[in-house]
């Protein structure tokens, strides 16, 4: 249980303590990830057949030990996570033995990576609010090395704003702990889920809006989003593949887990229905002003992270499966999205839509493998996002009027996402072919211009794309889980009665 | 019940506002300070969160209301060290921008300065070609 935490920080030792041999690292990252990812699996089985599972560290009881548990939303959170992470650790190796040869390691780059999956899933499996401060900031420590490590003089500016404003949101994070525990007297959240519902109205609503805040910075929810389509994109692929993919959709989790089981709303939440529908509208028309392919992608994962708020704004068990559906789909394509941009860029030599052109022909397998994600996100049946969107629309036809034209507004944004993309697929697929641009920072880590794409490559995204060509696959299953985890998760008792046991 | 004397909350009032303050200027160096500030400020509103100050946290068998909360102590521990790690980490990135861009400002945000670029007239952007004009300009074109 407290192995997918352990393992990752054990591995990011091993591999600095093995840094001369790139093969070792490569071998310790994968087996690593690859345990956890079986852990998960395996939790995932034990959480759905018998309740949460939970860890009482040190062997502390509950409320004043740490506890970390597993019920089915975390489990399965963990283990698409995992799956993923995998994927794009697959790619950077292949990227880096393309680039360097199969000799050349990297001192710091496995470390990190490690680090960031134990923090990652620190944050899926903890149960109280401190130790999840703790995750997020393993997580992004580990990130901002990863978003600046042998960065150029044109990305550092980024680099910077996105540590300033993480760093920020941490405090926020901390001061909130410190309110928290001032009103309530405890940081378990099961604890919690008692405590708070006993306060004074006016305190537990300050502290639900500070929670609102502060993991509403890190989803990027607008208007906390603005630090994001400037950051994201300035990372190599994999890394910014690795970032949409999981950590907004940390923030997404911790949104989830802290207001349904400590601020239960009666209703429809309607000022998170409002931010839902902001950020669905802002996201999509951010991205159809950009020129640039790895910013119009960061303003569509913006405007994607409004469907997944949108179904918490609803607040039901309709809802909540919509969300927990969107973000296992979200978090493949995501990153699938961000692996192909990368492939796009390194054949190209550049991210700039309108110097691209003519790929179909020069690189089919790119077209294909860009196609299935770009119609997967824009919810074209029978794939993923189309059976997350109907779960979604579905909830909000059922949930009164202004939740039906919420769902409006996320039918409208699916259109214009589905016309970002045809522009994009325009632009760049079809179109003269051009002659790829040099590399313009030779020195940095990145290899750009080459105008190849290397097939173990192709073959990392591509695995990438088929697991949420499964998640189609699998949708009734998927769905049946999540609807039990949705359950599990507004009843909150069966949460409460694992981690304080049967008295409470 | 806690009870929060007025000077303490003062104080945090006080580290709160400096600190946000120092968080809204350009240079980096300042923004490193501000977060400092405010990380001296958030563990301090943490450690008022445990009792009032001046008491041990654990002392033997006595009574326990003879002793604050020990966990607060034990949480803001943590938070010091990580805010800690995370200020030389800034100071890192302080000086390697330093080293590759000759100072350490914070830049705006992109699309802000794309909007900023087109209000200002035309004209004035035609008379002064090869200034900071066409630096801006670079400065947005898609990198790379």
């Amino acid at each position: 249980m407290t192995l997918p935490v352990l393992l990752p920080i054990l591995g990011a030792g091993l591999t600095v303590m093995g840094g001369r041999s790139a093969t070792l690292q490569r071998i310790i990252g994968l087996a690593v990830l690859g345990t956890v990812a079986v852990l998960a699996a395996v939790l995932l089985v034990a959480a759905d057949r018998t309740g949460p599972v939970v860890v009482e560290m040190g062997g502390w009881a509950a409320p004043v030990g740490i506890a970390l548990v597993a019920d089915r939303l975390s489990a399965l959170l963990l283990l698409i996570s995992t799956l993923v992470t995998i994927a794009v650790l697959v790619y950077s190796i292949d990227q880096r033995i393309a680039d360097y040869g199969r000799e050349t390691p990297s001192t710091t780059f496995h470390p990190m990576y490690l680090l960031l999956c134990a923090g990652v899933s620190l944050a899926y499996l903890t149960g109280d609010l401190f130790t999840l401060f703790v995750a997020f900031e393993i997580m992004l420590s580990a990130s901002y090395v990863l978003i600046t490590r042998r960065t150029s003089a044109s990305r550092i500016r980024s680099g910077m704003t996105y540590v300033t404003v993480s760093l920020t949101s941490s405090l926020l994070f901390l001061t909130m702990i410190a309110l928290t525990y001032a009103a309530a007297g405890t940081v378990n959240f099961a604890d919690l889920a008692g405590r708070v519902g006993a306060l004074p109205e006016g305190v537990r609503t300050v502290l639900g809006l500070m929670f609102l805040v502060v993991f509403g910075i890190k989803a990027a929810i607008v208007p906390l989003h603005f630090w994001l389509p400037d950051s994201y994109p300035n990372a190599p692929a994999p890394v910014t593949a690795l970032f949409a993919g999981l950590l907004t959709k940390v923030g997404i989790y911790a949104l989830l887990r802290t207001q349904i089981l400590i601020f239960p709303q009666g209703g429809v939440w309607t000022l998170l229905l409002y931010l839902a529908a902001a950020t669905m509208a802002v996201g999509v028309l951010g991205a159809l002003a950009q020129n640039d392919l790895n910013r119009l992608l960061s303003f569509l994962l913006v405007s994607h992270i409004g469907f997944m708020i949108f179904g918490l704004a609803v607040f039901d068990a309709a809802g909540i499966v919509g969300t927990v559906l969107y973000v296992i789909h979200h978090i493949t394509v995501q990153a699938t999205l961000f692996l192909v941009s990368g492939l796009i860029t390194r054949r190209t030599g550049t991210v700039a839509i309108d110097q691209m052109g003519g790929l179909a022909r020069t690189s089919p397998a790119l077209a294909v493998l860009f196609a299935i994600p770009a119609l997967t996100l824009a919810g074209i049946p029978p794939t993923s996002g189309f059976v997350a969107k109907l779960s979604l629309l579905q909830a909000g036809a059922g949930a009164g009027v202004s939740t039906a034209m919420v769902a409006g507004v996320l039918v409208a944004a699916s259109l214009l996402t589905l016309y970002a993309m045809a522009r994009v697929w325009v632009r760049v697929f079809w179109g003269k072919s051009q002659p790829p641009q040099p590399d313009p920072d030779p020195d940095d880590e990145l290899v750009v211009g080459t105008a190849s794409t290397p097939k173990p490559m192709i073959a990392a995204a591509a695995s990438l794309a088929a697991v949420s060509v499964l998640i189609a696959v699998a949708a009734g299953p998927l769905s049946a889980l999540s609807a039990r985890a949705a359950t599990d998760l507004l009843e909150r008792t069966p949460y409460i009665t694992a981690v304080l046991g049967e008295g409470s | 019940m806690i009870t929060i004397n007025v000077s303490m909350a003062l104080v945090v009032g006080v580290l709160y506002s400096v600190g946000f303050y120092l968080l809204l200027q350009r240079s980096l160096m300042k923004v490193l300070l501000g977060i400092v500030v405010l990380g001296h400020g958030a563990n301090l509103l943490l450690q008022l969160a445990g009792g009032p100050p001046g008491r041990a946290p654990i002392v033997g068998d006595a009574p326990t209301d003879s002793f604050t909360d020990p966990l607060p102590q034990a949480l803001a521990l943590t938070a010091i060290v990580i805010t800690f790690a995370l200020t030389t980490f800034l100071l890192a990135l302080g000086y390697r921008s330093w080293v590759l861009l000759g100072d350490d400002e914070v830049q705006d945000d992109v699309e802000d300065r794309r909007v900023a670029r087109r209000e200002r007239p035309a004209a004035a952007m035609d008379t002064e070609p090869g200034t900071d004009e066409a630096d801006e300009e670079e400065a947005l074109s898609p990198r790379w």
